[in-house]
């Protein structure tokens, strides 16, 4: 988990301006994300999102997923799977490195971590802000697919918080069906069938199903 | 005509209302519309703070009635954004994704939230203005 991380990074940081916001994509709410946030012991906004709302408005489709934004409440970064790898997605075969993913793991981890320092102490000047005319080359305009996807979602989300889980599932069938590479979507339905199922079989197999193409997008950083 | 009471979702909020339901058209009153969605049927057409979208020519009878309905399956096409039902069609939910994916793509400004963290207390980005923001999601799952 992130928490601790993002706790450290905000406590070192807290003096210069910046805050971190975290947010747990949780349709199961505190019952699910309450044990790592007290764990965590935040003191930055650490926040529960029953309905992915924050996913549905950054166009956020995993997690981790991480926007930078300035002071004047504009997007700097708008979409960075942080320090999260492809690393992780061997580890179901026998011959797996366990040591070698956690070295990448720390390397990802210390280099991002610069970059948000490096981006608090300098702002603009920093390479990693990117420009409006950047950040707009990297949102994706409206599509009615995803749009019809986010709705049956949020259907999905009540129907689940109102004890329709059959109906709840149904309407998370629509919307993986509609935008297949949301693993939110997939996960989060996952688990709310089954505990432990968004880690089970069905999450290894479509790692594997995805070949070649990375399960996180590339943060270029 | 047939009317029930549905539960309409909307950016976040979920409104219990009476509506009038026929094969996909779904007719509010105005005032239920405003109430669920914020929107206000107003001369200029519809209008949330100083935004109006005007009621394109032709299109009145789709939108409006003469007793002051108003058909949010058609008011959510004028706007790009996506209605879905549930089978049993007692609940209706509209995407924010078009809308935001829009409006952020021109301004380059952060959509703002409202949650509660885990004492339940909210929270809102906008609270951050004139401090550098680092937003992160995680999940247990």
């Amino acid at each position: 988990m992130d928490l601790p991380v993002w706790q450290a990074l905000y406590t070192e940081l807290a003096a210069r301006n910046f805050v971190v916001i975290t947010v747990a994509m949780d349709a199961g709410g505190a019952a699910d994300a309450g044990q790592w946030i007290e764990a965590a012991a935040p003191t930055h906004p650490s926040l529960i999102d029953v309905q992915h709302r924050v996913a549905e408005l950054y166009d956020w489709v995993n997690v981790p997923s991480i926007a930078w934004i300035d002071e004047d409440g504009r997007i700097v970064r708008p979409n960075d799977p942080g320090f999260a790898g492809e690393y992780f997605r061997g580890m179901m075969e026998p011959d797996f490195d366990f040591q070698a993913m956690m070295s990448e793991a720390q390397q990802q981890q210390a280099r991002y971590l610069a970059a948000v320092r490096d981006w608090v102490e300098r702002g603009p000047a920093c390479p990693y802000a990117l420009t409006p005319d950047q950040v707009r080359e990297r949102l994706a305009g409206p599509n009615a697919d995803h749009a019809r996807a986010a709705a049956y979602f949020r259907l999905g989300t009540y129907l689940q918080h109102h004890g329709r889980s059959d109906a709840a599932q149904a309407a998370f069938a629509h919307a993986k069906s509609l935008r297949p590479e949301s693993w939110n979507y997939k996960r989060q339905a996952w688990h709310l069938e089954e505990m432990g199922k968004s880690g089970g079989p069905e999450f290894w197999a479509e790692v594997k199903a995805l070949g070649n193409r990375p399960y996180y997008p590339r943060s270029e950083l | 005509m047939d009317t029930k009471v549905i539960t309409l979702l909307s950016d976040g909020a979920e409104t219990s209302l009476s509506a009038h339901v026929t094969g996909d058209d779904v007719w509010l009153s105005a005032t239920d519309l405003t109430r669920a969605t914020g929107w206000k049927l107003t001369r200029d057409g519809f209008c949330q703070g100083s935004m109006c979208i005007p009621i394109p020519p032709g299109r009145a009878a789709e939108l409006t009635r003469a007793d002051g309905s108003v058909n949010v399956a058609a008011f959510a096409r004028l706007r790009g954004q996506a209605l879905v039902h549930d089978d049993d069609a007692s609940v209706w939910a509209l995407d924010a994704s078009s809308t935001a994916r829009t409006s952020t793509r021109a301004s380059v400004e952060a959509p703002d939230f409202t949650l509660p963290d885990l004492t339940g207390r909210l929270h809102c980005l906008h609270e951050h203005r004139g401090r550098k923001v680092l937003l992160a999601s995680w999940a247990s799952w």
